[in-house]
């Protein structure tokens, strides 16, 4: 009965095929390679299906990655013993990145725009090299290039769609954007189909299984760092307080974490990470509470901060100066009766923000310690240290932003739920591309409910 | 001959016997035979090379057959086939991984590889329904909440599934669960998206659902056909049944099987119309104006083709002309997610993806071709045909606040007064 489901290949009796190329055809190319090589087609396919199978002790380690410890810190430091070393390395490390945080967003939106592309980048060829390292397929034919190639095709993707919703004067001016917008999505989808028939024309006989596996590693990674980078990016056009927030909410939590754990920690949390302590994650979870409240507080007052970013076409570059929305206007609450108790005062005066900035830091606390658990695990599984050895002390940048993998989409989600509906820029844009005919009947729609409603008078000629 | 077949089967790595004597992770057993008895029966006579050809070619027609019939049955049934073939194609590759990894009993993961299509396609029917039962969901208050947080709650049900994972990680198996989660996702990716696009193509109009289908399985057919009388050199190492003359013969049957199905569909509005929910009958209804691309045009033929045929202008639909370029997608680009599907079979060892349908494999053989065709169409009509779905517009509006929806109504104004589309006269009505 088996070969009555062989769509094609021989079944044992002469006629088995019932597929369609005589003999000759099969004879003239195709597949008839030498026994050996199809020995050792399955040869290298059985390495990596035993590899698959096998329990995880097995599967050797990846060589560690030499150190790069700057020479000033080795020579400053080697006075002290070896962990206080690495303490201060951490700690000298921390504070370095924190101060390059500031200058960043002190430079304005659009350095950190270029900031947030660079981590991305970095990520993923970070991710792509330990996929590489594991499967043994760097040397595989255009598998490189290839991978570059489909985050390349992600980001113009992605980009391209920000992009034509907020340069949307910038881009009304200029013909070949014009174009580009218009036919955004079909242009990406036929660069992404370009990546896909290279690499099914890619696909080498023996290697056919590694092949699949980088190609699938290669798409969860995009879908990791690419779109987690373009929801910060979104986040940061709604206004830098809810890109900034967010991000020190999550490093807050890490630090508090850590040293809560250091002087309190007892039980242990989880088993894939036995650093972690039960009385570091409360500690630390109160902390960055209080530690986001303050920080929504500091931050609400700045228009730099809180206004939505906008592109000035005058001006050629990002402008945030608006009206405050209510959101960051201080407002009285009434105190519930037993703070009124505590703290002796009827009500008190906050931005309706920082109630946001609770949620926002619960959710860093809570889950976001999830992404860093999912990395330790990942690490783990591929027998790795660290991602890379890019920071001297912390590793690659995915170790320092595992725990923004869920907070990003987490505040995008929150964003678009509870703070505002759509975009208005994309709205009017899309209005614009309508037919005529269409645009009349939803100006006619429009202008009734707006008079319903009462914000537009009838009878005034706006 | 034996000889030849055998080496070229072990060359795949494909025979059943060979397997049993080497160490493979990969080779999975053979499914039982699933051809009815009365099939059985019925060619028991025949030699095996011929009773395939008429196990297939009956099942094809069964399947062509099936497909009729739900068409006739209107889009809700189409609906829920497309999400009954979504599940089953799912199951098949998840399947596939377990026996590649030989996780089948690992801890949780078969109920959270379920439980993430669940999230998946709550999220992604959510917004679909949202958009296109509009006025259905306003007026009932739980569904009104479920949509206007909708993302939110997909989101928070999509956490569930990953902290369960991320709890579930056992210490000895944290490569394979890794292995079955990216599996899992990827699998996602593909199948989800792809039928989810064919439901936003069904709900243009059943035509843009029906002529990209059926192109793809008249170039499946006539590449068969035409590789089956006159095939002679091989297209590609991964599929050697392939050949050049197959290609080709297959695309022009192709394109024009595409325009003459086209001009027969465009003539009836049950093909051509958007796919509405009335919500008087609280049914589909498929009623409407034709728009500009469903009405017959006068088109000249060039010239050097007037001197072949002898007419001068010929009519057509201008939908014809799109499915001349839906048609060389299916020929030229369809075969594409065959190969890929091929390669994937080949790396995994296996020789079909399951054994639902006899004669053909699984219902992912069926589909493969399909893959990028669902996507290509909804990005072309999305960047060709249509712009911006209206009435979304107008609700997306509604939920703006009142300056930003004085700011675009006054923006619309100045915009439609200078096309000349907004005069006075207009203005006062």
């Amino acid at each position: 009965m088996w070969e009555l489901r062989h769509r094609g290949g021989g079944g044992p009796g002469p006629g088995g095929e019932a597929a369609a190329p005589p003999r000759e055809g099969e004879a003239a190319g195709g597949d008839h390679e030498t026994e050996s090589t199809s020995d050792k087609e399955t040869d290298i396919d059985d390495r990596y299906g035993d590899l698959d199978s096998r329990t995880d002790s097995d599967i050797p380690e990846i060589p560690p990655s030499l150190d790069r410890t700057p020479e000033i810190l080795k020579k400053a430091l080697s006075g002290l013993s070896s962990r206080w070393k690495n303490w201060w390395i951490r700690g000298i490390l921390t504070l370095t990145m924190i101060s390059l945080f500031f200058l960043i967003i002190y430079m304005g939106s659009f350095m950190l725009m270029l900031l947030v592309l660079s981590i991305q980048v970095k990520c993923f060829h970070e991710i792509i090299t330990i996929g590489y390292r594991v499967y043994h397929s760097y040397d595989l034919p255009w598998f490189r290039t290839l991978s570059w190639y489909f985050l390349l095709c992600v980001n113009y993707f992605f980009y391209g769609e920000t992009v034509a919703d907020y340069f949307a004067t910038f881009v009304q001016r200029e013909e070949q954007l014009q174009f580009l917008i218009r036919y955004h999505r079909f242009i990406s989808f036929a660069l992404y189909l370009a990546g896909f028939c290279m690499f099914v024309l890619s696909l080498v006989k023996k290697h056919y299984r590694l092949q699949f596996y980088m190609f699938a590693w290669t798409h969860v990674t995009l879908l990791i760092t690419v779109t987690q980078s373009h929801l910060v990016i979104q986040n940061l056009f709604e206004g830098m307080i809810w890109f900034l927030v967010p991000i020190s909410s999550v490093i807050c939590n890490d630090i508090a974490a850590y040293i809560f754990g250091f002087f309190f920690g007892r039980t242990p949390l989880i088993k894939l990470s036995p650093k972690k302590t039960w009385e570091g994650f409360i500690g630390g979870f109160f902390s960055t509470v209080i530690f986001g409240f303050i920080a929504a507080y500091l931050l609400s007052k700045y228009q730099y901060f809180v206004c939505p970013v906008e592109y000035r076409s005058d001006v050629n570059s990002f402008v945030t100066e608006c009206e405050p929305s209510e959101l960051f206007q201080l407002q009285s609450y009434s105190l519930p009766p037993f703070l009124k108790a505590v703290l002796r005062r009827e009500s008190v005066s906050m931005y309706p923000f920082q109630i946001h900035s609770i949620a926002l830091s619960t959710f860093a606390s809570l889950i976001g310690p999830f992404g860093g658990f999912f990395a330790s695990g990942f690490k783990r599984a591929f027998k790795i240290k660290d991602f890379a050895n890019t920071i001297p002390g912390h590793g690659g940048i995915m170790d320092r932003f595992d725990c923004q993998y869920l907070m990003a989409t987490f505040v995008h989600v929150y964003i678009t739920s509870f703070i505002r509906g759509p975009n208005p820029s994309k709205v009017l844009q899309q209005l614009l591309v309508l037919q005529p005919e269409q645009q009349l009947n939803i100006y006619k729609t429009l202008k009734t409910h707006l008079i319903e409603k009462g914000i537009l008078q009838p009878t005034l000629k706006v | 001959m034996n000889e030849e077949s055998e080496s070229e089967a072990k060359a795949d790595g494909e025979t059943a016997s060979d397997s049993e004597s080497r160490v493979e992770a990969a080779t999975l057993p053979p499914s039982a035979d699933d051809t009815p008895e009365v099939l059985n029966r019925a060619l028991s006579n025949l030699s095996s090379r011929w009773k395939n050809w008429w196990v297939r070619g009956i099942l094809t027609l069964a399947m062509i057959a099936f497909f009729f019939i739900i068409i006739y049955l209107g889009p809700m049934v189409l609906m829920m086939i497309v999400m009954c073939v979504q599940i089953k194609c799912f199951h098949e590759i998840i399947t596939i991984g377990y026996n590649v990894y030989h996780s089948y009993d690992l801890p949780w993961f078969r109920t959270l590889s379920w439980y993430f299509l669940l999230c998946v396609n709550y999220f992604f029917y959510g917004e679909t329904v949202t958009d296109y039962f509009f006025t259905l969901v306003q007026r009932e208050e739980p569904l009104r909440i479920l949509s206007k947080y909708h993302r939110f709650i997909s989101f928070t049900l999509y956490l569930t599934g990953f902290c369960m994972f991320v709890l579930s990680l056992v210490k000895k198996h944290y490569r394979l669960q890794f292995y079955m989660f990216g599996w899992t996702h990827v699998t996602l990716l593909i199948v989800v998206t792809q039928s989810h696009l064919v439901i936003h193509n069904l709900f243009e109009g059943m035509i843009w659902f029906i002529v990209p289908i059926s192109c793809v399985i008249c170039n499946d057919i006539m590449a068969y056909m035409f590789g089956f009388f006159f095939g002679r050199t091989p297209l590609i190492k991964l599929s050697p049944k392939k050949t050049w003359e197959g290609f080709i013969g297959g695309f022009f049957a192709t394109v024009v099987f595409g325009l003459l199905l086209s001009y027969v569909m465009s003539g009836y509005r049950c093909f051509v119309c958007p796919v509405e929910y009335n919500n008087d009958t609280n049914s589909f209804t498929v009623d409407c104006e034709p728009s500009g691309l469903f009405r017959l045009q006068e088109y000249n033929i060039p010239g050097v083709i007037q001197s072949i045929i002898g007419w001068k202008t010929v009519r057509m639909y201008p939908f014809q002309i799109h499915s001349i370029a839906l048609s060389t997608f299916a020929s030229l680009i369809g075969p594409f997610g065959g190969f890929f599907a091929s390669g994937f079979k080949r790396a995994f060892k296996i020789k079909d993806f399951a054994n639902t349908i006899p004669g053909h494999g699984g219902i992912m053989d069926r589909f493969d071709c399909q893959y990028l065709m669902a996507t290509f169409v909804n990005v072309y009509i999305a960047s060709f045909i249509r712009g911006p779905n209206p009435s979304k517009l107008v609700q997306q509006f509604l939920t703006l606040r009142p300056d930003q929806q004085l700011h675009i109504f006054n923006t619309l104004k100045s915009h439609l007064t200078d096309k000349g589309m907004l005069t006075a006269a207009t203005e006062d009505k």
